[in-house]
């Protein structure tokens, strides 16, 4: 950051931060950048209260006799852990917070399409929320995160339709931001912004608008269907009335695979742009990452069977999802490769952002990779249900995703708060959540390969030595995400003020002053370059 | 003729909202987002025509008997209805289109009142379910000479119908506050997008019922 001492403290100026002040004029603002923070704070709360919940079953599996929890508790935790992370933190977390801040600036626009749709998703989610957690203070789920019928319609105990209900509020917020993208992608680039111009991050956020709007729908109706069989005591999953409880799981994974790739694509995204912005060099591939963010996202839709290689599905349908589940293997390689070959050659400047974008790559590649093994329908029989499958999803979502959501914020905080954050800390906090992070999961490979089942609060003796390495793990990974909350907090106050573009970077939304305008940009931008374009800017082309 | 609204420049300028750079954009983002709203529903309901369609092909004979059991009569009236409501509702979107303020309030009103006999039939529907213990849950009682899985068919009946009828109150809904605006004269030649996309979401909601009545009341049908 050595372009932080041309910063001059200039006369107040307004911006989207102090042009109101005030409760209502945050709660009843329409600006995207505004509600990007509301969204900020809404999933540090819920990321916060899965972390807990995470900590607790970390806590009960570092001796193996059950002694902190019974068994019903211990479901109840992971079924909440689960819960709060996928529905309440990972889905919503980049494109509500990055997206929503980033999209219209990356695009020239001055706001998104339906600013009014754009609280509205907020308060819808923020209810979603306050439910779910409403269930969990009065005793919480115990069934799993899944859902999976007959026992969550016949069975369970536990606040089944007030959390069904919560996550069908999320689910429409989480709709309305897809449709908002969606139409704000088409509809709203400035003069010149072609589709071949747009920045990656963009082009991944589209992707994950089609699956919001295609997917979230189904699961909708799967978790309403869900509420009426408890309430009414309809039978459509009831095998006792002739429905059939796989049905359920079709309907909801058709729903919670692209989900996955909801929670993905956009962590993709940010990474397409830090790798460009930190090695300085135009994006290799352009073309090809975009493509593959559709590739996956159009997949998405083809594979949810993996999910089901155990549960009475026939065997050609399984060889058929496996097959299927392979190929999402290479617009995920595409991607990896070109970010590779983006950094060769380049000028790559090891700042924290660029700490995270590597983290993204190495764990990444391990999560898919292992997906692949879980993906062939022979040794998925062998590690079903076991913490292998545990290890490989975290490595996805929490290497993958939370990597990049938490690249991008340090990227893009110069610009959302108008502040410098530390950057040795941060380089320090990017380093301890590196290491706790594979402490923490790294064994669960192990762990599961040796048949750990998950889903249990007790395991045999000779398993603690990798639980106790993973429990440890855990703590050090809390640290590193405590860092980032201090000294984030710490920087919008004493934090030194951010010039417009901190990191040399192209893309227009550095091209508005640290923080933007209300308006974003004083006079529409036209655009006359190419995404990325590095190399006019320095120099002319070598030729 | 009273023809389109004299203050439509100046009234059409107020519905600008500042982010778009003009009325045509605002309207092609606005009827983008109606039809990407419409997408979802269809996957929306997707997932209960997936359903019918896997538990028709296990239980052919409970679903076809079962089919019998639902009132042909008041269906079919009630398909006629809603088709009309259909027309008055284009209608309503054309007097928009026109600017004329009575036309569009009449042709509105048309419209809730054929969704609303509507809606009143399937109350009348609903009740004969109910007497007949044709509703599932613990009441329910398997018709004479049907397999169990009539149940079923039941449930996807009510569950179709049901979220069918939601749309149409909430329809009914959208309509009543298009009456209000259009008494405060909002709608122009230059601005009746309001009109237009409620118009697409209530001929979608009718397109729902066209696929759910062949499904629910004739498939297999053999006396009348």
């Amino acid at each position: 950051m050595s372009r932080a001492a041309e910063a001059e403290p200039a006369e107040p100026r307004e911006h989207y931060l102090n042009a109101q002040y005030g409760v209502r004029s945050w709660l009843l603002t329409q600006d995207h950048k505004r509600i990007a923070i509301l969204y900020l704070i809404g999933v540090t709360v819920f990321f916060a209260i899965g972390g807990v919940f995470a900590a607790l079953i970390r806590m009960e599996l570092l001796t193996p006799p059950g002694d902190l929890f019974q068994s019903e508790t211990y479901n109840r935790l992971f079924t909440t852990h689960g819960v709060m992370m996928i529905f309440f933190f990972m889905i919503p977390a980049i494109p509500s917070v990055l997206g929503n801040f980033l999209i219209p600036l990356m695009i020239g626009a001055k706001d998104l399409a339906f600013p009014r749709i754009n609280l509205l998703s907020w308060y819808l989610y923020i209810a979603g929320g306050l439910l779910a957690l409403w269930a969990v203070i009065h005793g919480g789920v115990d069934t799993g995160w899944t859902f999976y019928t007959p026992y969550s319609t016949v069975y369970s105990n536990g606040y089944v339709v007030v959390t069904a209900v919560g996550i069908f509020i999320a689910g429409f917020s989480s709709i309305l931001t897809g449709l908002n993208f969606l139409v704000t992608i088409h509809t709203m680039r400035a003069p010149g912004m072609t589709w071949m111009r747009l920045p990656l991050f963009v082009w991944a956020h589209y992707a994950t608008a089609i699956i919001q709007l295609l997917g979230t729908p189904v699961i909708a109706i799967t978790v309403l269907l869900v509420g009426a069989e408890r309430v009414f005591h309809l039978g459509i999953f009831d095998p006792r009335q002739g429905g059939d409880p796989v049905l359920f799981q079709h309907l909801f994974w058709f729903y919670s695979h692209p989900a996955v790739y909801i929670m993905i694509l956009p962590a993709m995204g940010v990474i397409s742009e830090l790798v460009t912005g930190m090695a300085r060099k135009p994006i290799f591939g352009y073309k090809f990452i975009a493509g593959s963010s559709i590739a996956i996202a159009v997949l998405s839709f083809l594979v949810w069977g993996h999910h089901m290689f155990v549960s009475g599905q026939s065997v050609y349908a399984g060889l058929v999802f496996s097959i299927l589940s392979f190929l999402v293997a290479i617009p995920s390689a595409i991607k990896v490769f070109n970010w590779t070959a983006t950094l060769y050659k380049g000028s790559v400047s090891y700042q924290t952002p660029m700490l995270y974008a590597l983290g993204f790559i190495g764990l990444f590649t391990i999560g898919g990779l292992t997906g692949l093994f879980l993906a062939s329908v022979g040794l998925d029989i062998h590690v079903h249900d076991t913490y292998f499958i545990i290890a490989h999803f975290h490595y996805i979502m929490v290497g993958g995703t939370i990597m990049g959501y938490l690249g991008g914020l340090h990227y893009w905080w110069p610009k959302i708060s108008g502040k410098l954050y530390p950057e040795a800390w941060a380089r320090v906090s990017a380093w301890v959540i590196f290491l706790g992070f594979n402490l923490t999961f790294f064994p669960q490979f192990i762990l599961g390969y040796l048949g750990m089942p998950r889903r249990y609060h007790a395991y045999p003796p000779e398993f603690q030595v990798l639980n106790v390495m993973s429990t440890a793990g855990a703590s050090i990974l809390g640290i590193g995400y405590m860092i980032p909350l201090v000294y984030f907090f710490w920087s919008m106050r004493y934090g030194k003020p951010a010039p417009a573009n901190p990191w040399g970077a192209t893309g227009l939304e550095w091209q508005t002053p640290s923080p933007p305008p209300t308006e974003n940009f004083p006079v529409t931008p036209v655009v006359t370059r190419e995404a990325y374009d590095y190399q006019t800017k320095e120099e002319p082309a070598l030729g | 003729m009273a023809d389109a609204h004299t203050a439509a420049p100046h009234g059409a300028r107020s519905h600008l909202r500042h982010h778009f750079a003009s009325l045509d954009a605002q309207k092609e983002a606005a009827s983008l987002g109606m039809w990407a709203f419409l997408v979802t529903e269809v996957l929306f309901f997707g997932g209960m025509f997936a359903a019918y369609i896997v538990y028709r092909a296990l239980f052919t004979r409970a679903f076809e008997g079962a089919s019998n059991l639902l009132d042909l009569k008041l269906g079919a009236f009630n398909t006629a209805v809603l088709i009309l409501s259909s027309l008055t509702m284009a209608m309503a979107v054309w007097a928009a289109s026109q600017g004329r303020k009575n036309l569009i309030i009449l042709f509105l009103i048309l419209t809730i009142v054929l969704g609303s006999v509507f809606l009143g039939v399937k109350v009348i529907e609903y009740k004969q379910k109910f007497e007949h213990h044709e509703v599932p849950g613990p009441h329910f009682v398997v018709p004479e000479g049907l397999p169990r899985q009539a149940e079923i068919f039941f449930s996807l009946y009510f569950c179709m119908t049901g979220l069918h009828a939601l749309h149409m109150v909430i329809g009914v809904g959208l309509l009543t506050w298009l009456i209000l605006r259009a008494r405060r004269g909002d709608f122009t030649v230059a601005y009746n997008s309001p009109v237009e996309l409620t118009g697409l979401y209530w001929h979608f909601v009718d397109i729902i019922w066209i696929f759910l009545f062949p499904l629910l009341y004739l498939l297999g049908r053999h006396t009348l």
